[in-house]
């Protein structure tokens, strides 16, 4: 498999993909995941490969709220903000997880690049509110039903401990 | 391999995709229908009976949908192979879409022959072998959720509740949610089984204007929220003269709180699949496109899916069931806007461009994609119509109301019960949704308001929850109906708060193509947050009231113009919840942080610590007696401890109470 950052193939990125503008969207999801975010030159690789302007293409890729111009943590907390979700305390849980990951208010990510804490919007699981979702680096997600500063507690220190444990 | 129904009974058989049987459908379940053949007959009998008990005669079905998946079906699933492996039961194993009764996730379905199919109920892996030792080693029942008939052929089926029994499965109307958590939503077989397709295979003989007055004489109308007759729109749009013309499913589903289209489309897709063909078929359009977003990446896959199949039988691509009729489909995943849930908007969106809504007239049905003739239909609207063409517009028409005919899917969230999707006529009580149905709130507490309709919508009082439920009736009390997402709320919820919510999320989703909604939201906004300070007056009262007509008004599409309804209709039923946080500084629910503080009860502390390790700002230390306490002055009432404390000895007091500090 390719390394992460390095200049994917266009080709190779986008198989299977119809070169048309409504492509823009999956084209831009596709970049997203090759470099982990959208930098400049994968908007423009995505926008000449669907036939849109570079001007087009950026406008898009800002308007979106999946798609993010700077690199995000290796794993990104999502926490859902659904009705169900925020009368069930899961405002109090971003809060918990920014306190706890020492997140400056504006700072999504923590320095050492491990996590991003994101407020999502509704993902329909609302029988398990409050629900949070931790997408994982190989595409997987563990998702949280229920969830309270114990159990994120519990689950950012089992994701530190596999980061340690992975780099000796 | 396994002969399946979709597959030719014998060499008489000539339909392929390059040389289609317009009775291929039809041919499927009552077949063969151009020979005479009773071994093509038995074929097919026997077919139907292995997708009934399995090939082996026994069945274990677990759900996948994204709802069953987050309590771990998958973790269930295998357990269910490991264990019909270790006991050597002939079973075949395989997986649904969802009931809509997310209470009882995740769930499992045994069936065998002679034995009454039975579900058991929030099942964890752990479980599943004694499961299965004991339905289909010992044929004992007693320990299921319901059955689904009785057979006398098993253990402890008195013990045992008919699911048809039960208020919140006899209360419903299961139209066009019939087979979600019935069959595998990635078999086509299953379908057609199911009586799927006959709807299509019906259009396609009657021709385009007669599939427009059977679906305007249903009455059917959109179940996005507007309400506009369906067939109407179809006819519009089959009327322009431009060429291509284009038919969209709109599956950008955004409403917190609705999962009724997602439930839909991932327990049964090919219903859409085949809603969205008779649309293209009636307006003349040879492309159709699935707008689903982004958060709900599971609608896309099993869509996708259900369109490769479709493909690979005929019945997407050329010539599609001999008709003459080319029609193909494609899936789009959203990357999140809730704006794109708006036609216009969702159309540039296609286009590749931002999601800007723009100014209607002209309507879609003319001016739309790529500047075609276009008509853009909500999923549930879609899989009616399907259901329609099959089942016929007096069969869907004999529910309902005066002004509005049929069913529709409802999910019921917040503090009730059973929280779940509902499919009922329209016309029910919210009280019928939510009391007798979602089983009201479950600790016995009170219901204080019913959020219905999402952002869009509005918050009703108790006291108005024998309103029945349509596309106008609600509106009278500043709510509607919407995409039928229900939020009940207890005494614990403060209305402000509630409001302030709404607002958060309309603001952050706004566009910015308008000033009145993206500059008035935020200017709404603030005043909330002002008022769950404590700082508000009752001149901001005013202002807001101002503000929300401003937005309402001079909004170009309806997120703008709808935006402002949680505020207002707040405003007008639970103004005294308003006034208390004004006058008295006081939030009734105690949810508003700066007016309330937290206090421990030393004499039940347990001494765990716990609140101190959590506490952020270090307010909380450990006195003499080895208890702990807050330091009012250093805490920001963020409610952390009272969220950890593992024996719930942290209450919530209004800030008031405590003296000095703040006023």
């Amino acid at each position: 498999m390719e390394e992460k950052g390095a200049p994917p193939n266009p080709d190779e990125l986008f198989r299977g993909l119809q070169r048309a503008p409504h492509n823009l969207i999956e084209a831009l999801r596709r970049v997203q995941a090759h470099y982990g975010y959208l930098p400049l030159e994968g908007i423009k690789m995505a926008a000449d490969y669907v036939g849109v302007p570079l001007a087009q293409a950026y406008g898009v890729a800002t308007f979106y709220h999946q798609y993010s111009l700077e690199p995000l943590g290796k794993y990104r907390i999502l926490l859902c903000m659904g009705t169900a979700c925020h009368l069930a305390g899961n405002r109090l849980n971003a809060e918990f997880l920014r306190s706890l990951l020492g997140l400056k208010p504006g700072q999504k990510t923590t320095s050492d690049m491990l996590f991003s804490v994101e407020e999502a919007r509704c993902f329909g699981c609302c029988g398990l509110a409050p629900v949070v979702m931790i997408l994982k680096p190989d595409g997987t997600n563990e998702i949280i039903g229920r969830a309270n500063p114990r159990s994120l507690r519990a689950a950012v220190e089992r994701y530190r401990r596999l980061e340690r444990g992975g780099s000796g | 391999m396994t002969w399946t129904l979709l597959d030719r009974c014998c060499d008489r058989c000539t339909h392929s995709v390059e040389n289609p049987c317009k009775d291929y459908v039809e041919c499927r379940l009552n077949g063969p229908l151009c020979h005479e053949d009773e071994r093509c007959r038995e074929l097919r009998r026997r077919r139907l009976e292995e997708l009934a008990y399995g090939e082996k005669g026994a069945k274990i079905k677990v759900p996948m949908a994204s709802c069953t998946l987050a309590m771990g079906s998958e973790a269930v699933y295998n357990a269910v192979l490991e264990a019909v492996e270790k006991l050597g039961v002939e079973a075949t194993v395989t997986i649904s879409g969802c009931y809509g009764m997310d209470f009882i996730d995740p769930w499992v379905e045994f069936s065998a022959k002679g034995m009454p199919t039975a579900i058991y109920a929030r099942v964890r892996p752990a479980d599943v072998p004694k499961l299965i030792e004991s339905y289909f080693i010992k044929r004992d029942v007693s320990g299921a959720f319901a059955l689904k008939e009785r057979t006398g052929g098993a253990l402890g089926e008195e013990k045992v509740p008919l699911l048809s029994e039960l208020d919140f499965w006899r209360k419903q109307y299961k139209w066009v949610s019939r087979n979600c958590g019935v069959v595998n939503p990635e078999s086509l077989e299953e379908y057609v089984a199911s009586g799927g397709y006959r709807g299509l295979s019906k259009a396609l003989k009657v021709g385009p204007e007669r599939v427009i007055d059977e679906i305007q004489k249903s009455g059917l109308r959109g179940r996005g929220g507007a309400g506009f007759p369906t067939g109407l729109k179809w006819k519009l749009a089959r009327q322009q003269p431009a060429t291509p013309k284009y038919v969209i499913a709109n599956a950008d589903e955004g409403d917190p709180g609705a999962f009724m289209n997602r439930l839909l489309a991932e327990s049964d897709p090919f219903r859409i699949v085949e809603g969205l063909t008779i649309a293209g078929y009636a307006v003349g359009a040879s492309q159709g496109f699935i707008f689903v977003r982004a958060e709900k990446p599971m609608m896309a896959k099993r869509l996708r899916r259900a369109v490769e199949e479709a493909r690979k039988y005929g019945l997407l691509g050329r010539n599609i069931l001999g008709s003459g009729f080319d029609f193909d489909i494609e899936v789009i995943l959203s990357a999140g806007a809730f704006v794109c849930g708006e036609e216009t908007a969702m159309i540039a969106a296609i286009e590749g461009k931002r999601a800007w809504p723009r100014q209607r007239p002209p309507y879609p049905a003319e001016k739309g994609l790529w500047g075609k003739p276009t008509i853009v239909n909500n999923v549930e609207t879609l899989a009616h119509a399907a259901t329609i063409m099959a089942e016929g517009a007096e069969k869907f028409a004999a529910v309902g109301t005066e002004r509005t005919k049929g069913t529709k899917m409802f999910c019921v969230t917040g503090n009730v019960k059973r929280v779940g999707a509902y499919e009922v006529p329209i016309g029910v009580s919210v009280r019928y949704l939510v009391e007798e149905l979602a089983g009201g709130p479950p600790d016995g507490s009170k219901i204080k308001a019913v959020q219905i309709g999402g952002p869009s919508g509005g918050c009703i009082p108790a006291a108005l929850l024998d309103l029945p439920i349509d596309y106008e009736t609600l509106q009278g009390a500043g709510a509607i109906m919407g995409s039928g997402g229900i939020v009940v709320m207890t005494e614990d919820t403060c209305m402000v708060d509630a409001a302030k919510f709404f607002l958060t999320f309309t603001s952050a989703e706004s566009c910015g193509k308008c000033v009145p909604c993206r500059v008035g939201l935020r200017t709404m906004w603030n005043i909330l947050d002002k008022i769950t300070r404590g700082e508000g007056t009752e001149e901001d009262l005013h202002t807001l009231r101002q503000m929300a007509e401003t937005v309402r008004s001079f909004s170009l599409c309806a997120l703008g113009g709808t935006a402002p309804n949680p505020v207002l209709s707040t405003l007008r039923h639970f103004v005294d919840e308003y006034m208390a946080h004004i006058r008295d500084k006081v939030c009734p629910a105690m949810v508003c942080r700066a007016l309330i503080a937290y206090r421990i009860d030393e004499e039940r502390c347990i001494a765990c610590g716990q609140c101190a390790m959590n506490c952020p700002v270090s307010a909380i230390s450990r006195v003499e007696s080895g208890k702990y306490r807050i330091d009012k002055e250093k805490c920001i009432s963020c409610g952390i401890c009272f969220a950890v404390c593992p024996v719930k000895v942290i209450t919530k007091v209004p800030r008031g109470s405590l003296g000095g500090g703040h006023a």
